[in-house]
């Protein structure tokens, strides 16, 4: 077909839940393609010879090449191509932010819209898990050498199974009882559902990876204690931890929930089951969750779906400023959740049983620029107001966890707590450990943390290959 | 998953559970928690060290019936299995020789109590132990406690057996008779630990308690557990399970533990009618 074209087809719009249909349910959002529609963005592409949107992916995904095996209609051996650099294809083509990346640097995004490279990417991904035996990968011949990864996000399953196909025998700790990190524990079943993660993991069981669940390395076990039992590389994935809170009147109220707790008390524990499942969680009516990043719109958004009549988000830049995906954002809007920019809360107000009833607020404007480029926020004075809410949810932010740090004498970590690490092997202040993902970066990506891990195993084996 | 060794009856609602956890029991010192679930939709469960044996790698804890998940915990058999269990989670009790020591423990506490009254006793201190429940009948580790203490005296709250009164009162005692006490640790219901440090204030002797808020993962990561210590936010299931008594804010601790109470009683009666039909 000739550029011309191609260039005449619409983007292709992935079928969606209505608004109404999704507010009072948990399931995905988006529907996904159908072969069709998928062989029918994949001519979108003009199959550049200088492919820019390559440059825009962290892991250099060969994207005309698998596009243009969906337009031939091998959709399995499309996923195939994308999991050469990309373990994790069902997960990153829901939850990356294609936006900033190889969606924003196809050719197509300065006139037109960019080819749909992240819809394109589930649909292969669920094609072949929904349609194809997913077939085990040849293993390379066993090295005899231990490996134990520290934590099952992306960064660690990542790591795990690039080295168990390269004949290495791994082990993989994780502290809580499931295994996917932020995957499992954060992203709501709205926008990624558990099925999904829980397939990648049996895949790695399936390799021949083992998993060690309620597995908490610095308690159960040292990092020190692992070399003894005869690991010679540990691998730290171990993400970010601690909430933070903002140290206002009141925060320790009834109905004020960190943004993990709330978020671990749906995904994890399945409260908006209870109680069929154990774990309770609050149904507010009036719902306000403090923050902008797509933590802060997964856990509005949980708000809605548990029943509010109102869900806030309450935000103290602008919309511009918000870190979170635009189609999350988008999503929000669409469901009804009401927007406060421009404000921060001070003050929280209770009733006699030690409820949250209210918050005071203040509304703040735009000043100079600051550290992180973004205008600072300034208080306007005089301008307080009380807003009336049953819930809220602090979503600003993690600080890194000390567990492994605190135990493991040597590791070296920044005055955030990060560990510090070459960010092209994952190398540490420590000999044979080594650490990727979000516990070196601070919060960041599902895909750079997988693109972390992808490097790490690399370095990982040729440092194995020493011993 | 994690296999239950033994399992005993120790008063009305109140069970003594053993399980086999090597690499648990290995790590775990006195003051420190495990948290369990006890199936795939069961709710993460946080219960204190009420024993070890290292030799044999097993880890005793000892519950009472309160609600839903304690319940359904107490139906479990010796042979079943329960789905996890991870630990050992929060940080011991600092155990050292501080002289004369008082450990304080109100009815389910007694049970997080002795291995410290018995570390406390090993590292040489002279351990007097108070402990106290409603009745008789609810009083447990009598003997095991007597065993590990220079003095054991015991109260009830309706002068069933020992002493009539609170845990607190003999200590009030003790302290207006001018008796010299280094070291005060105290372990039970909130209210209780609230009273040993009203008493124990003014004389300025060192008094830990240990915190039970709700808690979810554990170790550091949710922020539910959170108390107030001396004006400052802390982490209960890292910063503690143990801390200075005499900063701690119990009323807004007895207020958090009160949250779920609707939910508590939603997820009681559909259990208790669910097994009613069985
Ligand atoms: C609510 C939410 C929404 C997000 N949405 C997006 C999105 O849409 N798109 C996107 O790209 N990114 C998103 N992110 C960010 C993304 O999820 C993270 O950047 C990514 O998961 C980091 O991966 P990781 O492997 O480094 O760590 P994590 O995913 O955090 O996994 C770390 C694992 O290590 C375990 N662990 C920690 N300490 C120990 C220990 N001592 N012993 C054993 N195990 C341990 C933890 O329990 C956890 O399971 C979101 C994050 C959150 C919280
Ligand atoms: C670090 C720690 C150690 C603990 N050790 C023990 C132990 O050794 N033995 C033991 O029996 N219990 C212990 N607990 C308390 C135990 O975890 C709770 O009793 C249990 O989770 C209640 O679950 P449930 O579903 O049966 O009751 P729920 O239905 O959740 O609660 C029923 C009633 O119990 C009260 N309650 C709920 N959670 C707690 C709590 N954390 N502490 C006190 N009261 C609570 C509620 O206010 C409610 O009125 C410990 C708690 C913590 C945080
Ligand atoms: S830049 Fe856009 S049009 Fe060009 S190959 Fe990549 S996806 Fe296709
Ligand atoms: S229980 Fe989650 S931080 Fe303490």
């Amino acid at each position: 077909m000739e550029a011309k074209e191609r260039l005449k087809i619409p983007r292709q719009r992935m079928p969606e839940q209505t608004p109404e249909q999704r507010k009072s349910n948990f399931f995905e959002v988006p529907l996904g393609y159908t072969p069709e529609l998928a062989q029918k963005e994949a001519l979108r592409c003009l199959q550049c010879k200088r492919p820019t949107c390559m440059d825009g992916c962290p892991v250099e995904i060969d994207i005309p090449g698998f596009i243009k095996l969906i337009e031939d209609e091998d959709f399995i051996g499309a996923a195939k191509k994308i999991k050469e650099t990309n373990s994790l294809p069902a997960v990153c083509g829901r939850v990356c932010p294609q936006e900033d990346q190889c969606e924003k640097t196809c050719v197509l995004a300065k006139k037109f819209d960019p080819v749909a490279i992240g819809n394109l990417e589930r649909f292969v991904a669920d094609y072949e898990k929904d349609e194809g035996e997913i077939e085990i990968p040849k293993i390379e011949k066993k090295t005899g050498k231990k490996v134990a990864v520290v934590g099952s996000g992306p960064a660690g399953l990542t790591v795990a199974g690039d080295l168990v196909k390269m004949g290495h025998e791994v082990t993989v700790f994780e502290l809580l009882h499931k295994a996917g990190g932020v995957l499992v524990y954060g992203i709501p079943e709205f926008r990624l559902p558990k099925a999904m993660v829980e397939a990648e993991v049996d895949y790695l069981r399936k390799l021949g990876v083992k998993i060690k669940l309620s597995w908490p390395v610095g308690a159960s076990q040292t990092v020190d204690e692992l070399f003894e039992e005869g690991y010679q590389v540990v691998f730290l994935g171990t993400g970010a931890g601690l909430p933070n809170f903002m140290h206002i009147p009141g925060e320790n109220l009834c109905g004020i929930y960190s943004a993990n707790e709330y978020l671990t008390r749906s995904n994890l524990m399945k409260a908006y089951a209870f109680p069929d499942h154990d774990t309770p969680i609050f149904s507010g009516k009036n719902v306000a969750v403090l923050g902008g990043g797509n933590t802060a719109m997964d856990a509005v958004r949980i708000g809605l779906r548990l029943g509010a009549k109102n869900a806030y988000i309450v935000y103290r830049r602008s919309r511009a400023e918000m870190p979170a995906r635009e189609v999350e954002i988008h999503h929000a809007e669409e469901e009804g959740i009401k927007f406060h920019f421009l404000t921060t809360p001070i003050k929280y107000i209770s009733n006699e049983d030690g409820w949250v009833t209210g918050m005071e607020c203040l509304r703040m404007e735009l000043g100079e620029p600051d550290a992180s480029g973004r205008r600072r926020p300034v208080p306007i004075k005089g301008s307080n107001f009380i807003m009336e809410v049953d819930t809220v949810v602090v979503a600003i932010g993690n600080s890194s966890h000390p567990l492994v740090p605190r135990t493991t004498p040597g590791l070296e970590v920044n005055k955030w707590g990060n560990i510090i690490a070459d960010l092209e092997t994952g190398q540490t202040s420590r000999k044979g450990v080594f650490a990727g993902g979000d516990i070196v970066t601070g919060g960041a990506t599902v895909i750079l943390a997988a693109g972390a891990g992808k490097k790490s195993a690399r370095a990982i084996d040729a440092y194995l290959k020493t011993l | 998953m994690s296999k239950i060794l033994e399992k005993e009856s120790l008063g009305p609602k109140i069970n003594l559970i053993k399980l086999k956890v090597p690499h648990i029991v290995r790590k775990a010192k006195p003051g420190q928690f495990v948290i369990l679930r006890i199936h795939e939709r069961g709710e993460r469960i946080p219960m204190s060290i009420a024993d070890l044996d290292l030799e044999n790698d097993i880890l005793t804890i000892i519950f009472q019936e309160v609600g839903k998940s304690t319940a359904e915990l107490a139906t479990f058999k010796p042979g079943e299995t329960l789905s996890d269990v991870i630990g050992p989670l929060g940080k011991p009790t600092p155990i050292k020789n501080y002289g004369t020591s008082v450990c304080v423990g109100g009815g389910i506490g007694i049970a997080p109590l002795h291995p410290i009254a018995k570390a406390l006793k090993g590292c040489g201190n002279k351990v007097i132990s108070i402990i106290g429940a409603r009745s008789k009948e609810l009083l447990f580790m009598e003997e095991e406690m007597r065993k590990i203490s220079d003095e054991l005296l015991i109260t009830t709250d309706d002068g069933s057996y020992g002493t009539r009164g609170l845990v607190s009162e003999p200590l009030a005692e003790m302290l207006k008779n001018k008796k010299k006490i280094d070291f005060v640790m105290a372990i039970g219901p909130v209210p209780m630990m609230k009273a040993v440090c009203y008493v124990t204030k003014p004389y300025r002797i060192k008094t830990m308690v240990s915190l039970n808020p709700i808690m979810i993962d554990g170790t550091g990561m949710c922020g539910v557990c959170r108390v107030s210590v001396g004006g400052e936010t802390k982490f209960a299931c890292v910063d503690g399970p143990d801390f200075d008594g005499h900063k701690v804010d119990f009323d807004e601790l007895s207020i958090r533990l009160k949250m779920y109470l609707k939910e508590e009683k939603i997820a009681m009666e559909r259990y208790l009618s669910l097994m009613g039909k069985q």
